[in-house]
């Protein structure tokens, strides 16, 4: 009698089938969500024909400053030496004076390039992404001037907080390998390359 | 003068174009005489997937670690120094995100909506743990998972929760997951992550109510031993529940256990259960009648869950933007409120009817029905198990971890004498060799 094998008890038996039933569980869920995986990955973007440039993205991100930016597209820009991106509306004089800008922290160059024009940069390292400059650009002028997600900075929050917040929906989950949104008007903004057509 | 005329010419020019709504070419860009030529804007690539396969990679070897350190070399240095690396790794360094815990809003969220692709990263955290947890048990809370490690650091003085309290406590957990995946699977926001208590740690950064979030939490874990672990993490529910069919279990002596009583106040998270004697026929039948009481009890839990979970879904939906927005619509519409807000400003600017925005929220609503009643029938079965499991006495011949409460950090091995027994062998049949 004392040679018998060990006989398995009950609750071992149990134990091994959840653990079977549990293994073959998961190796389902994994082949049902990788199926729909394949898409690739995903980062946050702004769509800036969404955005209302409600200041949301200066005060929301984790980071501190936002790693929402305001981007400039040259190639839209009208050279304005009345810039309402770059200007309060009713400023003393057009020059560079704090008093007479529109952005709080000063993140927009005003650079001379020839009469009448001149050029608009952004320093990045200053520029909270408050978007009162884009809301002066999209109002009076080309709209050249957009918030963006600036990929160098951002943590790809798994849900990012800015857009837990954003009042107009506009952020959107873009794929990695098309990281930014251009404003109508740019020329890759996928609406115009659609009338191309 | 010409600067006059001109900024005169653009006001007007404003002024005609000040009603069209969006951006337009309004000034066309200039052709420069002096041949300047446009400055390229700058559009910095994302993150490689490389950090990706590489912390797939860390965790997987990490959780190796682990499982070798608990079960084969029954380290509990090892573990500790495995933890610290991971904290740093895993927290600081990658800041917290993606971790597992967030990863089950992630395939919650894909689960319920088909147009949401999971990263396979993301899949990769979540599922990994749960396999180790099969095989191995809570491997990953041991020596992985920074916010737990975060907890362990800091312990100094660990308190004993009575048994009876841990049991309620552990409910919240349960809760937790439930409201996670509810709110994650109707896309209404990712709860997990938003009261994340350490994320603002690891990234030292972060709004202050998050700061003093974390410190409570950290305050309240000096004395009880990792609080968020036992009795708020929603993934540990998911890990306790599996490593209860785990194949391998933390064994606190190497050999026959002496029942010297020693290791009884060793495990700071209470997952140590003392030798326990089978009940008398006495207590046996008051047992079985408790039992059958209990059984009755569990679909009147569940029943009463189904009903009051209908009745939060009006009051859970609010999370949700949509059916917030179309609520403050509503109010706006019928003159209940006065101004608007940011949300129903933009919305108004985008000229959407607003019988599609109530129409939409209303199909959330209908969701939150459904879910919030799975989630009170989900916390009515929680309660009523937990209600029945003290009345399921077994018998118990050793001191032993509970498998679905133990951590596997390792503690109680320092406190066997049969394992001292055993190092000391494994060092001098070392010496010997």
């Amino acid at each position: 009698m004392d040679t018998r094998p060990e006989p398995v008890n009950r609750r071992d038996f149990l134990r091994s089938g959840a653990r079977g039933a549990c293994l073959i569980g998961i190796g389902g869920t994994l082949g049902f969500l990788a199926t729909r995986s394949r898409g690739g990955d995903t980062v946050w973007q702004i769509d800036p024909e969404k955005c209302t440039q409600c200041g949301n993205c200066a005060t929301n991100c984790v980071l501190k400053p936002s790693a929402v930016k305001c981007v400039h597209a040259f190639a839209m820009c009208g050279y304005c030496e009345l810039c309402t991106g770059y200007f309060e509306p009713e400023p003393n004089a057009l020059n560079t004076g704090a008093e007479n800008q529109l952005c709080p922290v000063a993140a927009i160059q005003r650079t001379f390039v020839e009469d009448p024009y001149y050029e608009y940069g952004i320093d990045e390292a200053l520029c909270i992404g408050c978007g009162k400059c884009v809301e002066g650009c999209r109002a009076f002028g080309n709209g050249s001037l957009y918030l963006q997600v600036r990929h160098d900075r951002c943590l790809d929050c798994n849900e990012c907080s800015i857009a837990a917040a954003c009042p107009a929906d506009a952020f959107v989950r873009v794929p990695a390998e098309e990281p930014y949104l251009h404003p109508a008007g740019h020329p890759e903004h996928p609406q115009l390359d659609d009338s191309k057509h | 003068m010409t600067h006059c005329s001109r900024t005169l010419a653009i006001l007007l020019f404003l002024a005609v174009l000040s009603g069209s709504a969006g951006a337009a070419e309004r000034f066309p860009p200039p052709e420069f005489d002096s041949g300047h030529s446009l400055p390229e804007t700058q559009y910095p690539a994302p993150r490689g997937l490389v950090f990706e396969v590489l912390d797939v990679a860390a965790l997987f070897v990490a959780l190796c670690l682990a499982a070798w350190l608990a079960f084969r070399r029954r380290s509990r240095t090892g573990l500790f120094v495995l933890m610290l690396v991971s904290l740093f790794y895993f927290g600081f360094l990658r800041e917290g995100c993606v971790c597992p815990i967030g990863a089950i809003q992630n395939v919650a969220l894909a689960i319920a909506d088909r147009s949401y692709a999971v990263p396979i990263a993301v899949l990769a955290f979540f599922l990994l743990p749960l396999v180790f947890a099969l095989f191995f048990g809570r491997v990953f809370c041991a020596a992985v998972c920074p916010l737990g490690a975060i907890q362990d650091v800091v312990l100094v003085h660990p308190l004993r929760v009575p048994t009876w309290l841990e049991h309620a406590l552990r409910v919240l957990a349960y809760a937790y997951l439930g409201a996670a995946v509810l709110f994650a699977a109707t896309g209404s926001a990712f709860v997990i992550c938003q009261y994340d208590p350490f994320v603002a740690f690891f990234r030292l950064s972060g709004s202050l109510a998050m700061f003093i979030l974390g410190a409570c939490v950290l305050v309240v874990a000096m004395f009880v031993g990792r609080p968020y672990c036992r009795f708020l993490c929603p993934y540990g529910v998911l890990l306790g529940l599996l490593a209860r069919a785990s194949q391998r279990r933390v064994t606190i002596s190497p050999a026959e256990c002496v029942r010297c009583r020693l290791c009884e106040d060793s495990c700071p998270f209470g997952a140590i259960r003392a030798p326990a004697e089978a009940p008398s026929p006495d207590e046996r039948r008051v047992g079985r009648k408790r039992l059958a009481l209990l059984l009755g009890l569990l679909p009147v839990l569940v029943g009463l869950g189904l009903f009051a979970g209908g009745l939060l879904a009006v009051p859970f939906s609010k999370v949700h933007a949509t059916v917030s927005l179309a609520e403050r619509v509503r109010l706006e519409d019928t003159g209940k409120a006065e101004g608007t807000t940011d949300a129903s400003e933009a919305f108004r600017e985008t000229g959407r009817p607003t019988e599609e925005l109530f129409a939409e929220a209303k199909v959330l609503r209908s969701r939150f029905v459904t879910g919030g009643r799975l989630l009170g029938a989900w916390l009515g079965l929680v309660i009523g198990i937990k209600l029945i499991y003290p009345t399921l006495r077994r018998r118990r011949t050793d001191y032993e971890a509970d498998r679905g409460a133990c951590l596997a950090c390792g503690r109680c091995y320092d406190y066997c004498p049969v394992e001292h027994d055993r190092r000391k062998k494994a060092r001098e049949a070392g010496a010997v060799r």
